[in-house]
């Protein structure tokens, strides 16, 4: 492991300044287009949102003056301060207040500054949120609540403002968790969010805010949930990642495909919770070789999950032992954070021990 | 027998090679303590409050002047090392409010508790942190209070418990100090701070409840700098009389801005939580130069010229320095011999933060739990 070039790495951005990811599919159908970053976006869905649905409000902590990422830059002069305005600083009572606002039928879009700060709000997430419809026997739900909140490490955040904290509600029935990989997914993804009568998380790697910038129609738009996306099909390997880490598995799958000849499918998973099990467990009877990555720490990270379930739908199938790459189990950490992460140095290295296994 | 001693010094000056003009006059000119008049403070459920007239020594005076320009220094230098990039990540400087620290450290003891949220150097440094460990610590070396494994948010020191992120947290922990020392019976105390944004979370008013009804020793300090982050007090806080939020609980309203002022209430503060009463609360108004951290330039909220002004008016160095050689308890050389020393030390410290390493890779999963060996980075 050549120690100069993770230190030259620093973290993950040097992989990402220079990603232009652009699509080849078409959007004729779907109108004309906008070069747009991943914060643009998302604004674009807001506006795209409060723009043809008259109860939605957007609010969090600064959202009014366009939000610490610019995701609603512009909102609140368009469509009024009644309908985006900030929040003092309690998470708790943000999604509280969303949670009431959605029961009572508006379409509550609520910003939590920062996924690491999401967890004073956990017990209403958990315990309000995803319960509603169960204990209320469908007479009250707040489907009308989507939490989307900055997540994933960003180069130098350090414990508190890296987390990817989605492990901790995938446990928890009643809500979805989605994460994009880019603006022409998250525009996509947050407008079926929105749309879906399920309170829903939208995590937004703040990595990718400023990176990532692609053609993204201007007009609404859905991606469905709960299905992932197959990137790149292969032959030997499955590799399953989100977010961030999507963009260093594709370059690992060519690594894998120059150095080691290895065919890899590379699958965006997108929607966590429910996940597609189907498309997962398709490709690795496939392939019979499954490597999944993510920034959060390895012990009951979503990895797991996927792992278990893999392995009891597709135990003949498999040629190697199912490989997590993921973050250690430590706080995610201040100075060391380019030897915490999972780089592609890590996977290929996995996906070379699954070879031969 | 002074011209030798002044010949030495001197000697000692041009040895380290910084000019300095030297005082030609004898310390037995100055007076050695004057009596000033400090604002009133606002009250809460007290019937009385800190006294207004209070007495400062020179030698106390020089002391504040020392802490206070060295934490003033230490984050100018933090300042132009987050813009070289040799500081990195989340950096918040205290600078504008050095009073607050010092008046407080100025009444309490180092055997007291202290907790505060992220804006942190500040009470690093008078609870006993060097600069040098505070500065290893921003650039994330292993010479840092915490062996560079927290940076600028996550600093500790004896009886100082950082440092903490997620701001509101801080302050049950702050009040379960106070509960040991009650229980243990130490005569301590703990001050628990946060900020004007923080005092809308929760968790403090569950604090405020909890400390009132067991009577723990527990000053809670809310530092109202006017912005949480880029908010407004006005447009967070239906209630912005921030030292009444306490509604039990008593309490006082305090000029931050002059360390006398906060030095006082904090030693009526001590004295009221010392003498079994139970909490009580402080709301020091205070002023932040810099924005909220290094990626806020700080003036999209708030106009320049309402920096300027408190910087000229109500600047704590400059208030307490007026204040010296008003009433001729220090002289203009020796105020100006403090500074020199001071940048020297901070240069020093600098100095070290850029070229100690950084903590060997076993720190990485080192601690997690206790008196384990390190893991081995499995994967």
């Amino acid at each position: 492991m050549n120690c100069a070039m993770m230190k030259q790495a620093e973290g993950v951005t040097n992989a990402f300044v220079c990603i232009y990811v652009t699509f080849l599919f078409v959007f004729k159908f779907l109108g004309p287009t906008q070069k747009m970053n991943l914060f643009q976006s998302v604004t674009s869905a807001l506006d795209n949102t409060l723009a043809s649905d008259p109860t939605a409000v957007i609010f969090g902590e600064d959202v009014a003056f366009g939000g610490v990422f610019r995701c609603t830059v512009g909102l609140r002069d368009k469509y009024g301060k009644d309908r985006v305005f900030n929040t003092p600083l309690c998470e708790q009572g943000i999604v509280g207040f969303g949670i009431g606002a959605a029961v009572a039928g508006a379409t509550a879009i609520a910003e939590i500054q920062f996924a690491d700060y999401i967890f004073p709000a956990f017990d209403q997430i958990v315990n309000e949120a995803a319960k509603y419809r169960y204990r209320s026997g469908n007479l009250f739900d707040c489907g009308n609540l989507t939490i989307r909140a900055p997540w994933g490490c960003v180069g130098h955040g350090s414990l508190y403002h890296s987390q990817s904290p989605e492990a901790f509600f995938v446990h928890c029935p009643g809500i979805k968790i989605v994460v994009p990989r880019g603006p022409v997914q998250a525009k996509g993804l947050l407008l079926s969010c929105i749309a879906d009568k399920n309170p829903c998380i939208f995590f937004e790697p703040k990595i990718l805010y400023r990176a990532a910038v692609e053609q993204v129609p201007v007009e609404s738009y859905t991606i469905p949930l709960s299905q992932a996306e197959i990137l790149q099909e292969g032959s030997d390997v499955t590799l399953i990642a989100w977010g961030t880490q999507i963009h260093v598995m594709s370059e690992v799958a060519s690594m894998a495909q120059e150095k080691l000849g290895v065919s890899c499918e590379v699958i965006d998973l997108r929607t966590i919770l429910p996940w597609d099990i189907e498309t997962v467990c398709k490709s690795v009877v496939k392939t019979g070789r499954l490597l999944i990555s993510h920034e959060a720490p390895v012990t009951g990270g979503f990895a797991a999950e996927i792992s278990t379930t893999v392995q009891e739908e597709c135990f003949l199938n498999l040629e190697a032992p199912i490989s997590r790459v993921c973050g250690y189990d430590t706080p995610f950490p201040h100075i060391f954070e380019p030897f915490y992460i999972p780089d592609k140095w890590k996977c290929f290295d996995a996906i070379k021990k699954m070879i031969h296994f | 027998m002074l011209t030798s001693i002044t010949n030495v010094l001197r000697a000692c000056v041009q040895k380290n090679g910084a000019a300095v003009v030297m005082s030609a006059r004898t310390y037995a000119d100055f007076t050695s303590q004057a009596t000033f008049e400090i604002k009133k403070c606002d009250l809460h459920k007290l019937e009385e409050g800190p006294a207004t007239q209070v007495v400062m020594t020179r030698d106390e005076g020089l002391q504040y002047y020392r802490v206070m320009q060295t934490m003033r220094r230490m984050e100018l230098k933090a300042d132009q090392l987050y813009k070289q990039k040799i500081i990195r990540g989340f950096c918040h400087l205290y600078d504008g409010q050095e009073a607050c620290a010092v008046g407080i450290e100025a009444s309490i003891n180092l055997t007291d508790h202290l907790i505060t949220a992220y804006r942190a150097h500040g009470y690093t440094y008078t609870r006993g942190g060097t600069v040098k460990e505070i500065m290893a610590e921003l650039t994330g070396r292993r010479g840092g209070i915490a062996k560079g494994k927290g940076g600028s948010m996550h600093m500790y020191c004896k009886h100082f418990y950082g440092g903490n992120g997620i701001v509101g947290a801080q302050v049950p922990l702050g009040a379960g100090v106070a509960l040991a020392c009650k229980y243990q019976g130490n005569n301590e105390l703990c001050v628990c701070l946060y900020g004007d944004g923080a005092a809308n979370q929760g968790q403090i008013f569950e604090t405020y409840n909890m400390a009132a009804l067991w009577k723990l020793p527990v000053i809670f300090i809310c530092e109202n700098n006017r912005y949480g982050m880029g908010t407004s007090v006005e447009r967070a806080a239906a209630s912005t009389d921030y030292y009444k939020r306490g509604e039990f609980i008593p309490g006082l309203r305090v000029d931050g801005m002059d360390v006398l002022c906060v030095r006082e209430a904090a030693r009526f503060a001590a004295d009221h939580c010392r003498s079994g009463k139970g909490p009580i609360l402080m709301e020091l108004q205070t002023y932040r130069y810099h924005g909220h951290s290094m990626s806020d330039p700080g003036v999209s909220y708030r106009t320049r010229e309402e920096i300027q002004e408190v910087r000229s008016k109500s600047d704590p160095i400059s208030m307490l320095k007026d204040r010296l050689l008003s009433n001729n308890m220090a002289s203009v050389e020796e105020l100006k011999e403090i500074d020199v020393e001071v940048r020297k030390e901070i240069e020093d410290a600098a100095q070290y933060a850029t070229t100690d390493p950084e903590p060997p890779l076993e720190e990485l999963c080192n601690h997690i739990f206790s008196n384990n060996p390190p893991l081995e980075p499995a994967h």
